[in-house]
C-alpha cells in the first residue's frame, strides 16, 4: 500500500515530529519506498509460526520490590533543559 | 608503538617499558594529528584521559593492576560515560553530559583501561556508512573517499588508523562487523544478552548488542573478558558463569566443519569480495577445516523483517527524547505538543526521523499484526534456518557485505539501497547469534574486505579460535593504512 500526504501527516503527528510542507513530498516518497521493501514479507506464509521476541525465548526476570537506586536528582537534573525547585518545567498544559 | 596490539601493550606496561601516561600521550598526539582528516572522534579530552592514565600508573605502582590496566581504548559515543558528552552522534544529545556510566564503561574502568575519547558513529546507531552523524561522516583511513562503514565507523576507523589499539562498539544489524570489514580490523558481536545494554543508548532493544574491535582476535578475546557478564540492570542480560574467551585460541582447527551458506555466495556478491572469501576458506582448509554446503533459505527476508522490527523498537525507545529531562529543546514553541514536535524535528537527523516514522506506522492501530507480528514470525524462520545449519557445522563463513566500502555520498540519497547492503549481517541479529569480521584481503580498488564468522549461541570462544588460527597464517590484520 502507498501512503498519502495525509497519512504522512498523521504518522508525523503520532511520532511527535514536525514535518513541514516543504519536506512532506520527500518524506512521503522515502516512506513509501521503505514500505515497498517491507511489503516483501507478505508473500511468505507464516501460519502457525510462533512470533519470536527474544533470541533465547527467555522471559523477563522479576526482582524483589525494593529500592535499588540512590537519589541522584541533582546530577540527573543538571542535564535538563529547564528545572525549578527540583521539578522539570514544561509549557503550561492546564489553563 | 602505535602498531602494537593490546596484548603487546599490556606486556610492555607490565614490564615497565612504558607507562600509561606515556602511552596515552602518544595516542593523543596521533589523534591530534590525524583526527582532523578522519573525524573518527567526536570528543577528545586530554586532561580527563591523562588523569585516567595517571590513576592507572598509580594502580600499577601499588601492585593492584590487572592485565589491561593502563592500556588505551576508544569508546563508541553510544555508551554513557560519567562526565563525558555522550552524544550518540545526534544533535539531540549534543548537550548531554552523562551523569552515569554504562555497564561496559564500568567494566573497562574497573580493568583500568584509559579512555582516549569518544568515537563517532551514525546517529543513534542508525546507518551503514557513518554519513548520518550530526558531527559529519567519518572517513575510511584506507581511502578518504570511502565510507568507513557504520554505525560504529569511528571505532573502526580509530583502530584501523592506529588512533587506538581497541574500541568498544555496538551491533544492531551489522554495526560492528560491517565497519570492521570496511576498515580492515577485527570485530566481534557477542551472543545477544552476553554484554549488558545498561547505559548503552537504546536503538532496537531486542537486537542491540555491545562488542569490541581490535587488530586481532586475541585482543578481542581479552576485551570480551572485560565487558561480558551478567548485569541485573539489563532485563535481557543472561545469567551465565563468567568465561575466559581466550581459552580456545590455540586449539588446532583439524576437523572443524565450516558451513558455507549458498545464499551468501549468490547474485549480488561482488566478484572481488567473493574471491577473497574463497581464498580465506582455502586457508582454513589448509588448517584442517572441512567445508560443508549449507542453506539459509530465508536470508533475503532478513531485510524486510529487520526494517520492521528495528524501526518499531526505535520508535518506542526514542520517544524518551522529548526535550523535558535531557537533550535538545526547541527555543520557541506555543504549547507542550509543539515543543515535543519542534524539539524532535530539530534534534533528530533525517534517517532517525524516517525510522521513527516507519516504526510508528507499523505499530499503529490496525497494522501491528500485519507488520510487527509478521516480522517476528519471519524472525523465527530465520533463527530456525541457523538452528538447522548448525546441526551440520561448527561455524558459518561468508562475506560481511556484498562489496568493499562504497564511496561517501554514493548511497546517502537512497535509504533502501543502503538497507540492501546489510543483507549478510541482519540475520545474525534477528537470530541473536554471535559473529565476527576478520580482515581477509583487499578489493580490486584497494579497500579492505572482512571474512564473516558466524557462531552458534555462546560459541564466542570457538569463533575467536577460528579467527586467531586464521591470523596465525595470514597477515591481513596487521596491515595498516599509510597516513
Amino acid at each position: 500500500m502507498s501512503l498519502s500526504h495525509q497519512d504522512v501527516a498523521r504518522i508525523a503527528r503520532l511520532s511527535r515530529i514536525a514535518v513541514t510542507d516543504a519536506e512532506i513530498d520527500a518524506v512521503n516518497r522515502q516512506l513509501n519506498s521503505i514500505l515497498g521493501l517491507i511489503e516483501q514479507m507478505q508473500a511468505v506464509n507464516t501460519d502457525g509460526i510462533e512470533p519470536m521476541a527474544h533470541p533465547q525465548d527467555v522471559s523477563l526476570r522479576l526482582r524483589e520490590d525494593v529500592v535499588t537506586e540512590p537519589n541522584r536528582r541533582e546530577a540527573c537534573q543538571a542535564v535538563a533543559p529547564q528545572v525549578e525547585k527540583g521539578l522539570f518545567l514544561v509549557p503550561k498544559v492546564i489553563e | 608503538m602505535i602498531h602494537a596490539t593490546l596484548k603487546q601493550l599490556s606486556q610492555q606496561l607490565a614490564d615497565k617499558q612504558v607507562s600509561a601516561v606515556e602511552l596515552a600521550t602518544e595516542y593523543l598526539q596521533r589523534i591530534d594529528a590525524l583526527n582532523p582528516q578522519l573525524n573518527a572522534f567526536i570528543t577528545v579530552d586530554r586532561d580527563k584521559t591523562l588523569l585516567e592514565a595517571a590513576a592507572a600508573d598509580a594502580r600499577r605502582a601499588a601492585g593492584s593492576a590487572g592485565l589491561l590496566t593502563g592500556a588505551p581504548i576508544a569508546h563508541k559515543d553510544i555508551f554513557c560515560q560519567q562526565g563525558w558528552k555522550t552524544s550518540c552522534g545526534s544533535k539531540m544529545l549534543d548537550n548531554f553530559i552523562s551523569p552515569y556510566d554504562a555497564h561496559v564503561i564500568e567494566q573497562c574502568q574497573a580493568a583500568g583501561l584509559v579512555t582516549l575519547g569518544r568515537a563517532n558513529m551514525d546517529e543513534f546507531a542508525m546507518g551503514s556508512s557513518n554519513e548520518n552523524s550530526y558531527y559529519g561522516a567519518v572517513k575510511n583511513p584506507w581511502d578518504l573517499a570511502a565510507i568507513p562503514g557504520g554505525s560504529s565507523g569511528g571505532s573502526a576507523a580509530a583502530v584501523a588508523a592506529r588512533l587506538a589499539p581497541v574500541a568498544t562498539a555496538t551491533d544492531t544489524g551489522g554495526s560492528i562487523r560491517q565497519p570492521a570489514s570496511h576498515c580492515g580490523v577485527t570485530g566481534i558481536k557477542p551472543t545477544y544478552g552476553v554484554v549488558s545494554r545498561f547505559g548503552m543508548v537504546a536503538y532496537a532493544s531486542s537486537l542491540d548488542q555491545g562488542g569490541v574491535m581490535a587488530q586481532t582476535a586475541e585482543d578481542c578475546a581479552l576485551m570480551l573478558n572485560v565487558i561480558a557478564g551478567f548485569d541485573e540492570r539489563d532485563s535481557t542480560s543472561l545469567e551465565r558463569a563468567k568465561e575466559d574467551y581466550s581459552r580456545e585460541l590455540s586449539q588446532p582447527l583439524a576437523g572443524l566443519r565450516v558451513g558455507l551458506p549458498r545464499e551468501y555466495f549468490a547474485d549480488g556478491l561482488a566478484a572481488d569480495v567473493g574471491r577473497i572469501i574463497d581464498n580465506a576458506v582455502s586457508e582454513l582448509k589448509k588448517l584442517g577445516a572441512e567445508v560443508v554446503d549449507i542453506s539459509l533459505p530465508n536470508t533475503q527476508l532478513s531485510i524486510p523483517a529487520y526494517y520492521v522490527i528495528a524501526p518499531a523498537e526505535a520508535s518506542a525507545n526514542l520517544s524518551r527524547f522529548d526535550g523535558v529531562r535531557y537533550g535538545h529543546r526547541a527555543s520557541e514553541y506555543k504549547d507542550l505538543v509543539d515543543m515535543y514536535e519542534k524539539s524532535r524535528a530539530e534534534g533528530f537527523g533525517s534517517e532517525v526521523k524516517r525510522r521513527i516514522m516507519v516504526g510508528t506506522y507499523v505499530l499503529s492501530h490496525g497494522y501491528y499484526d500485519a507488520y510487527y507480528i509478521k516480522a517476528q514470525k519471519i524472525r523465527r524462520l530465520i533463527a530456525d534456518d541457523f538452528k538447522a545449519a548448525f546441526a551440520g557445522c561448527d561455524v558459518i563463513l561468508g562475506p560481511v557485505a556484498p562489496t568493499a566500502a562504497f564511496n561517501l555520498g554514493e548511497k546517502s540519497g537512497d535509504p533502501v539501497q543502503m538497507y540492501l547492503s546489510d543483507i549478510y549481517t541482519l540475520s545474525v541479529n534477528l537470530a541473536g547469534l554471535p559473529a565476527m569480521s576478520v580482515p581477509a584481503g583487499f578489493s580490486d580498488n584497494g579497500r579492505p574486505v572482512g571474512l564473516q564468522i558466524i557462531g552458534n549461541y555462546f560459541s564466542e570462544a570457538k569463533m575467536l579460535n577460528v579467527a586467531h588460527q586464521f591470523q596465525q597464517v595470514t597477515d591481513w590484520h596487521s596491515k595498516a593504512p599509510a597516513l
